[in-house]
């Protein structure tokens, strides 16, 4: 019936943000950044562990703080990445960084990707627009532990050319062995895209033929994507609890007390925020 | 449990005591309402309340504080609402909404603005006696087993003061005189009538544990768009609701040399900007699945968590919301009841 007393010493605030630093920073798309931070404290740098498909809050003071989701891998720890897109005023200011500047950050949260689960099991990447941002951590972390895993596919569409997030590295990805490719975009605009036009969705003509039941299929996207991947997988017979996705809620906390990314009766950032797609069907506006 | 007896004449006598050093909050008449408020006067505290506009909740999290003062990269914690205090005359329905809580803001990344606060309060409960919006009996949160450092059962001329805690019992030996310890059969038989009395007074509830099943089978029900075209969007059920939690977090730059300030505010679901994600893609833009969001939250969510509603009965929102929406009407339409409330409102067009 006792509890100990938390002392101002030793007491934790679940919202403190802790001092991270900009190591590296450069435009991926005219209006998506890539930002590369550590730790200022370099133990703690290198103990920030997670697990792909965990997000952290970051927060600048005097302008808020808001939820993304780590793109980097645990598996290269000591560095954490972000791929933001300029969509209001937090990430605005963000952009106005240098590389130096310090910004708060505070996590990891969320459940991530079972990527245990995972583990000898076909896995499949299917990512649109700015849904490379927290897919980019699993395929990272299957490349660097690449015998963990069966077979990679990995189907990525952008709008143009010019709007792909990490093309070149995707494009350089297409010559590796013991991954299978395969990009597209809905429309090119620069005359020299040699890969596949078309919607993401047309990329499933392409891939090798799927074994259902041990494939994990992980889809991130803009909204209107889910639908039209989804009915693919299913026609390839891949388990409803097996296709994974990440989703997007604008949480205040990050820690299951704001309340803002309430779905049914979970908490997109305690639950969340991936959820399989069994978890949309039995609960409510997920997608 | 340590159970004591306290003439009511001296009441006084023990408020007085025990809230030397702290502040003493208690139900005081605010225009035809009640609310809970720092008490200069003993005179002023009224005991035979219904509910108070605001429940309790707005002492341990107020409306709006600040969490960090900040400047240059550097958070400072502020704690400015914590504060030694007493609170008296808390009914056992917002005993229950504090459990709550505890729960949510205690539990799996405590929450220090909360637990701080909470910690700095005493709990002196209070028992009452239902009004006809009262559903305490129907959620069974009428009695309180826990939750307090003391429960004043009122019995007439005296008090039966269950002792709650260990901090209570010290407070009650602060005054040993005027507490007796010895509580006869005609005090216990006293009680158990006024309790049966008490039961029998609440007017017909609802049977909370189908709600779950019932939120589920109706989610598609008319009724819905019935309480859609009613509903104002105010988010007045959510401020005076002892369990909604919800809050906002905003920045706040001061001109000047001054620290900005990073406040947290209370929020409701039922707010159109409440699912707005960046770049301007909003989850519940229709009324209609925020209000569902609200009744799920209070007639599911906590049942399939905790094994009980999150509602505590106390009626709040049965008497804040101008246009009738409660959990006692959502309740009636999901049990096929017609309700009046939002019947008629067939003018009202559908508004996000």
């Amino acid at each position: 019936m006792t509890s100990a007393p938390a002392t101002r010493e030793t007491r934790v605030n679940s919202f403190m943000p802790e001092p991270m630093r900009i190591v590296r920073m450069y435009n991926l798309t005219p209006d998506v950044k890539f930002f590369q931070v550590r730790a200022v404290d370099i133990d703690r740098a290198m103990t920030f562990d997670y697990k792909p498909g965990q997000f952290a809050m970051i927060s600048l003071p005097n302008v808020g703080e808001a939820p993304f989701c780590i793109s980097s891998t645990p598996t290269r720890p000591g560095l954490l990445e972000f791929c933001i897109r300029k969509a209001g005023s937090l990430t605005s200011a963000i952009f106005r960084l240098k590389e130096n500047a310090v910004l708060g950050v505070r996590g990891p949260y969320g459940n991530g990707f079972p990527m245990e689960r995972m583990e000898g099991k076909d896995v499949m990447l299917i990512m649109g627009g700015m849904g490379v941002a927290p897919l980019r951590s699993v395929l990272l972390y299957c490349l660097d532990d690449r015998d963990r895993f069966r077979n990679v596919t990995l189907l990525n569409g952008a709008k143009r050319p010019g709007d792909m997030i990490f093309r070149d590295e995707f494009l350089a990805l297409k010559q590796r062995e013991d991954l299978d490719c395969h990009l597209t975009v809905d429309g090119d605009d620069t005359g020299c895209w040699c890969d596949n036009v078309g919607v993401v969705t047309t990329l499933f003509r392409c891939i090798k033929p799927v074994d259902p039941e041990n494939t994990f299929a992980v889809v991130c996207g803009p909204p209107v994507m889910y639908k039209f991947v989804i009915r693919e997988l299913l026609e390839l017979h891949v388990p409803k609890d097996q296709i994974l996705m990440t989703l997007e809620r604008r949480m205040k906390c990050g820690v299951g007390k704001c309340g803002h990314c309430a779905i049914d009766y979970v908490y997109t950032c305690l639950d969340g925020p991936v959820f399989t797609y069994w978890d949309v069907i039995h609960m409510r506006e997920l997608i | 449990m340590r159970i004591v007896k306290l003439k009511k004449e001296n009441l006084n006598v023990f408020l007085e005591a025990v809230s030397a050093g702290s502040e003493l909050w208690a139900p005081v008449r605010k225009g035809p309402k009640h609310a809970f408020a720092p008490v200069q006067d003993l005179g002023q505290i009224e005991l035979a309340t219904t509910r108070t506009i605001l429940p309790p909740k707005k002492l341990m999290v107020p409306p709006s504080f600040t969490m960090f003062t900040m400047r240059g990269s550097e958070y400072r914690e502020t704690l400015s609402h914590v504060r030694r205090r007493i609170l008296f005359g808390i009914h056992p329905c917002d005993i229950h909404g504090l459990l709550i809580l505890d729960k949510l803001f205690m539990q799996n990344f405590p929450d220090p603005y909360y637990i701080e606060a909470r910690k700095a309060t005493l709990i002196l409960g209070l028992s009452c006696w239902p009004d006809e919006h009262c559903l305490a009996k129907w959620t069974s949160t009428h009695v309180a087993e826990e939750g307090f450092d003391l429960f004043f059962n009122d019995l007439g001329d005296v008090f039966l003061v269950f002792i709650g805690s260990s901090k209570g019992d010290d407070i009650v030996r602060l005054k040993p005189d005027i507490f007796e310890e010895k509580v006869s059969d005609a005090d216990i038989q006293s009680y158990v009538k006024w309790q049966k009395e008490r039961d029998a007074a609440y007017r017909p509830g609802f049977d909370f544990v189908t709600m779950p099943r019932l939120m589920e089978l109706k989610y598609r029900d008319p009724f819905w768009e019935k309480a859609e075209k009613a509903c104002l969007a105010c988010g007045g059920c959510s401020m005076v609701c002892p369990t909604c939690n919800c809050y906002n977090v905003a920045d706040r730059k001061i001109p000047g040399d001054r620290p900005g300030e990073r406040i947290r505010s209370w929020d409701s679901c039922t707010l159109h900007d409440y699912s707005l994600v960046a770049g301007g893609e909003n989850f519940r833009e229709m009324k209609r699945s925020r209000l569902k969001l609200y009744y799920t939250h209070k007639l599911e969510a906590y049942m399939s968590k905790f094994g009980k509603p999150s509602c505590v009965g106390c009626g709040r929102c049965v008497v804040t919301c101008p246009v009738g929406i409660s959990v006692k009407s959502i309740a009636d339409a999901l049990e096929g009841k017609p309700v009046d409330a939002f019947w008629n409102t067939s003018s009202m067009e559908a508004r996000p």
